[in-house]
């Protein structure tokens, strides 16, 4: 029997019994499994870039979580723990590919980059179907692939796992201005690689002709 | 393309802004500079776009069913596999 009686002990939807997992109860671990697998492989899939490597981090994320289980607190929800190893393993996977790429591209919080000139270009108006398209995916793709790892963390778990400040703050071990600072210099970017596209797009008249 | 000194000092709260977080003084002085400033009406427009294509873009990526499969087998779950 699963004892649900302790709030502080069920993750933050109430639906999982830390008692449970830290019991060896196979069923709540594939429970575990079944309601974060799909997460935390999309995670890989945009911290690393490619199928195999999101493969490696969630296969390894839950192999952690089996061995950690008992060790777990419970200061915060599992939902948050997991995303935490999974983010550690990214991150550790970057720097063992891209060791050169971490060193020079962890800058600080100051917003120099914030007063490069922008691109004004308004492109939020056209169509969805060419706003949606395969080759503006693969842009997106792209430039989120390009963020600095410091970057990408906070912007993968807030614009595309939505998790909130506070939660991506508890993940990443950061406060939550520095998540947000983050956050916003991420989005610049990527709204800055997007204007560049679109700009040149309109320039060929291939966007709007094509309406 | 000009862009102003307020401008500059708006830009780092406009990703709050989109997420409708920034309250305050701060909420109502960008508010105001929108009200005047297309640039910076365009800059929210497309930046609150570029959010919303991220969200749209990503949600729909599913674990595919051989990656699930092989995960299961990892953690020996495998008679879990179908349920």
């Amino acid at each position: 029997m699963i004892d649900h009686s302790a709030e502080n002990m069920t993750d933050f939807n109430g639906e999982l019994s830390l008692k449970a997992l830290q019991n060896g109860d196979r069923n709540e671990f594939s429970r575990l499994v079944e309601l974060y697998s799909g997460k935390l492989y999309r995670l890989g899939l945009k911290m690393l870039g490619n199928p195999q490597d999101a493969e490696d981090i969630l296969q390894e994320t839950y192999l952690k979580a089996l061995r950690g289980i008992k060790k777990f607190d419970g200061r915060s929800s599992l939902s948050t723990w997991l995303y935490r190893i999974a983010m550690n393993e990214s991150l550790m996977h970057l720097r063992r590919k891209q060791p050169e790429m971490l060193s020079i591209e962890e800058p600080g919080e100051g917003d120099l980059e914030e007063q490069e000139p922008l691109q004004i270009v308004d492109w939020c108006c056209m169509p969805e179907k060419e706003l949606m398209s395969n080759e503006v995916r693969r842009k997106l793709d792209h430039a989120i692939e390009e963020l600095p790892a410091n970057l990408k963390s906070v912007f993968v778990l807030r614009d595309i796992e939505e998790l909130s400040t506070l939660q991506a703050a508890e993940v990443l071990g950061l406060s939550e201005t520095a998540v947000k600072t983050r956050l916003s210099r991420a989005r610049m970017r990527l709204r800055k690689e997007l204007s560049a596209y679109f700009s040149e797009k309109n320039i060929e008249g291939s966007v709007y002709d094509s309406r | 393309m000009i862009h102003g000194e307020h401008c500059q000092y708006l830009l780092g709260s406009l990703s709050e802004y989109v997420d409708g977080e920034l309250t305050g003084e701060l909420c109502a002085e960008l508010e105001r500079h929108l009200a005047g400033c297309e640039n910076c009406r365009i800059v929210v427009d497309t930046l609150r776009k570029t959010v919303y294509l991220v969200r749209a873009a990503n949600e729909q990526i599913d674990l595919p069913e051989d990656v699930r499969s092989r995960l299961y087998h990892c953690l020996d779950l495998d008679d879990y596999l179908k349920k």
